[in-house]
């Protein structure tokens, strides 16, 4: 339990209070159309659809109003520049930003379900109280009009016999907004979904675009002010004494006839706020889009992986964090990841890109078709944004696991650690890191292993061998690879990479690294740092509680997860 | 990555869609609404949509993403062949499936959520593809070695040599010499 609370309780707590704040909305705002006595006539039309209607309503402008702010780069990047002295659990919060964004999405699609069944029946019995289905009582108030000289104020909105619930629908600014964007938020999800984000990136990215479709709509949803309460009359209407007798509304001094008026549409108030801000961020792009960037280098490694060196003034940039890139020769809309494998110590940053789809081929197949000697195609950068891997110098010991391509953050670290080692920078806190690079096959990822090569001959003449531990994992291997092991099994360096540290062949057994590392470091806090597949994650997330210590002199872990 | 494939979309709509309809005929027929007779034709739709696009194609490049449990769908689809697996078919029977929809509001929204997933379909099938089934892998036989021509007579565990003695009841089947000499116990 303490070790849980150790890893997970902010999160659990952000959470709560989220949720709490929902279900605190849903019930009030149920129990507001429920039992208030200004609605008691409109009950009479519509009975609990009406609080069914208005409590999701409710907690979809809450969600509508959050869900715009995760998604603004930029903003969190401030937040977690503000943040640097509230410690790195909160920091951390600020990289499960995604993980939020699709966690209110599904309460929206959620409430925007029941809140569309509530008003499709609502629809209906409005238009049977017309018809006078609902007795009497219901009837007189359907007949109601808007009418200057009787002082009649209208209650139900279907003010004609030969409506039908798709025509009012179709009619009315709330029916026709709310299919509008619901059928933008129908379409919105089906293209997010996992299988078509990971593979199909741009139908997600485009799709997506429909928001705007979505919070226009919503900004004028409200705006027809079609459920209506009573205003208080002078002399007042009593609705439990003359609820009996509508005939006589209007001739007996008890029963004025009772006035109504349209409810004050709120939801622009809620998400004007968050719109803005994302429409800053926006135009922050922009301006970071025409910015001008040059090049300083740019290499074409085997194995199709193209290495940028950039330089755009006033960049600065930390360890482990990526920027956006977007090359109008390509998309004038799409802005992709790229870690940075440069250190901040340089003056240039680099990226790595790995011909992996449509946007990174065209880009590899643009500069390699380039004149001798000219500059690259134009790009945008955004950024820097940060993740938690930048925080890897505040832990004693770091344990960074990196999958596949998600070794790339931590060329960063490493090469970040070999300058800070030259300048014997007294920033650096670490005392001993742990590498552990999953790899199906390396050939992709040459370029990593010369750099591990350079830094493990420099750490070889300080003779600080002990500060870096890496091992390598081999996942993709066959009986060619073993012969060629077996071969070469008496000579100084592996035969697949070169390095001192020989590969290890399959996947690693965790428990025993885990065990090793706080045997090693029996009172440290340790940082682990992942970058790779879910599944992976879950497994180490589980091993930091695991092997977490409650008592604050033993080993504890810290797990960070890098978001792509 | 590579290149879209449109039918996986049109797929994910399609599913969605056919939930919609489904929940809209719910509350049609459940509501008595005014022409639950269309939203009754919902039910039955949405649910058909449902069972037919439960199954995600295979993909033409890439990892398969399987539903849960999709398999004993698969092979049902599987069974219409051409029917099924060819996505103008699907198209043109998504278009067919969304029209009665039109008729009540509560089914208005599956309705069109459908029309649009018939309209990626149409997409997805312009494009040349078209539906194929996931099928678990078929395990590569193991093909017995021959490696083993003469199995070991006497299989381990064996005691260390100057413990090894033949039962005295059975000197002559024992396939080692004994190291002592042996006598029955006396």
């Amino acid at each position: 339990m303490g070790n849980w609370i150790v890893n997970h309780g902010l999160d659990t707590f952000i959470l709560v209070v989220w949720m709490g704040i929902n279900i605190f909305l849903f019930v009030h705002f149920y129990l507001f159309y429920d039992l208030g006595p200004q609605f008691f006539y409109t009950r009479q039309l519509l009975g609990s659809a009406l609080a069914w209607a208005r409590a999701p309503a409710a907690v979809l402008n809450f969600n509508c109003m959050l869900i715009l702010l995760p998604v603004c780069r930029n903003l969190l990047s401030l937040i977690r520049g503000s943040f640097v002295c509230c410690g790195r659990t909160m920091r951390k919060q600020l990289d499960k930003n995604l993980s939020f964004h699709k966690l209110v999405a599904y309460m929206i699609a959620l409430m925007t379900a029941v809140h569309t069944v509530a008003h499709l029946l609502n629809v209906e019995w409005f238009i049977n109280s017309r018809h006078g289905r609902y007795g009497f009582l219901a009837g007189n108030l359907s007949a109601l009009e808007d009418d200057e000289d009787d002082h009649e104020t209208f209650l139900n909105p279907v003010q004609s016999d030969s409506t039908t619930p798709t025509i009012f629908a179709f009619t009315t600014i709330a029916g026709l907004t709310g299919v509008v964007i619901t059928l933008a938020l129908i379409l919105i999800i089906t293209s997010s979904m996992e299988v078509i984000r990971r593979s199909y990136f741009e139908v997600f990215w485009y799709t997506h675009h429909l928001f705007i479709v979505f919070f226009a709509g919503l900004v004028f949803h409200g705006y027809g002010r079609i459920v209506r309460s009573q205003v208080t009359t002078d002399p007042p209407h009593n609705t439990t004494f003359c609820k009996d007798q509508p005939e006589n509304w209007g001739k007996i001094p008890e029963c004025p006839i009772p006035q109504f008026a349209g409810g004050f549409p709120q939801t622009w108030m809620w998400v004007i706020g968050p719109m803005v801000i994302y429409l800053c961020e926006r135009l922050l792009r922009f301006v970071r889009y025409l910015q001008t960037v040059r090049y300083k280098k740019i290499v074409m490694h085997p194995s199709k992986v193209l290495e940028l060196q950039l330089l755009k003034s006033g960049f600065k940039m930390d360890v482990g964090q990526y920027v956006f890139l977007n090359c109008p020769e390509i998309s004038q809309l799409e802005w992709h990841p790229f870690t940075m494998t440069s250190a901040p110590e340089e003056d240039f940053f680099t990226v790595h890109i790995r011909s992996a789809g449509d946007w990174t081929d065209r880009l590899i197949k643009m500069v390699e078709n380039l004149p001798e000697g000219s500059q690259g195609p134009k790009m945008g950068v955004d950024g820097p944004f940060g993740t938690a891997s930048e925080d890897v110098f505040d832990y004693e010991v770091s344990m960074l696991v990196g999958a596949g391509i998600g070794v790339t953050p931590f060329a960063s670290i490493l090469k970040s650690i070999w300058y800070k080692f030259k300048d014997s920078n007294p920033k650096l806190r670490t005392r001993k890191i742990y590498f552990y690079w999953l790899c199906r096959e390396t050939h992709a990822f040459e370029w990593f292993a010369d750099l591990l090569q350079v830094l493990e001959k420099e750490m070889e003449e300080r003779g600080m061998r002990d500060f870096l531990i890496y091992k390598l994992y081999l996942t993709g291997w066959d009986h060619t690879h073993a012969a060629q092991v077996m071969v070469n099994f008496d000579k100084d360096t592996d035969v697949i990479t070169g390095l001192k540290q020989k590969t290890h062949y399959g996947r690693p057994n965790w428990d025993k690294e885990f065990e090793q590392v706080r045997h090693e470091n029996p009172s440290s806090v340790v940082g682990t740092f992942l970058c790779g597949p879910p599944a992976l994650a879950t497994d180490l997330e589980r091993r930091c509680v695991k092997y977490s210590d409650v008592d604050p002199r033993k080993t504890k872990f810290y797990f960070n997860k890098e978001n792509f | 990555m590579g290149k879209i494939e449109w039918a996986m979309w049109a797929n994910e709509q399609a599913l969605a869609s056919g939930l919609i309809y489904l929940t809209g005929g719910i509350v049609g027929v459940a509501g008595q609404l005014k022409g639950w007779e269309y939203a009754a034709f919902g039910i039955a739709a949405g649910v058909f949509v449902c069972l037919l696009e439960y199954p995600r194609s295979k993909r033409a490049k890439g990892t398969n993403y399987e539903r849960t449990g999709q398999y004993c769908f698969t092979v049902c689809v599987k069974a219409f062949g051409p029917l099924t697996s060819n996505y103008y078919v699907r198209a043109f029977l998504h278009a067919a499936l969304c029209v009665p929809g039109g008729f009540m509001l509560a089914t208005v929204l599956g309705c069109v959520c459908l029309g649009m997933a018939s309209l990626i379909y149409l997409s997805a099938a312009i494009h040349g593809e078209h539906w194929q089934p996931i099928m678990p892998k078929s395990e590569p036989a193991k093909s017995v070695t021959q490696s083993i021509k003469h199995p070991p007579q006497n299989p381990p565990p064996r005691p260390p040599a100057e413990m090894r003695r033949k039962r005295a009841e059975d000197l002559e089947s024992a396939a080692y010499v004994n190291p002592l000499p042996v006598t029955a116990n006396e």
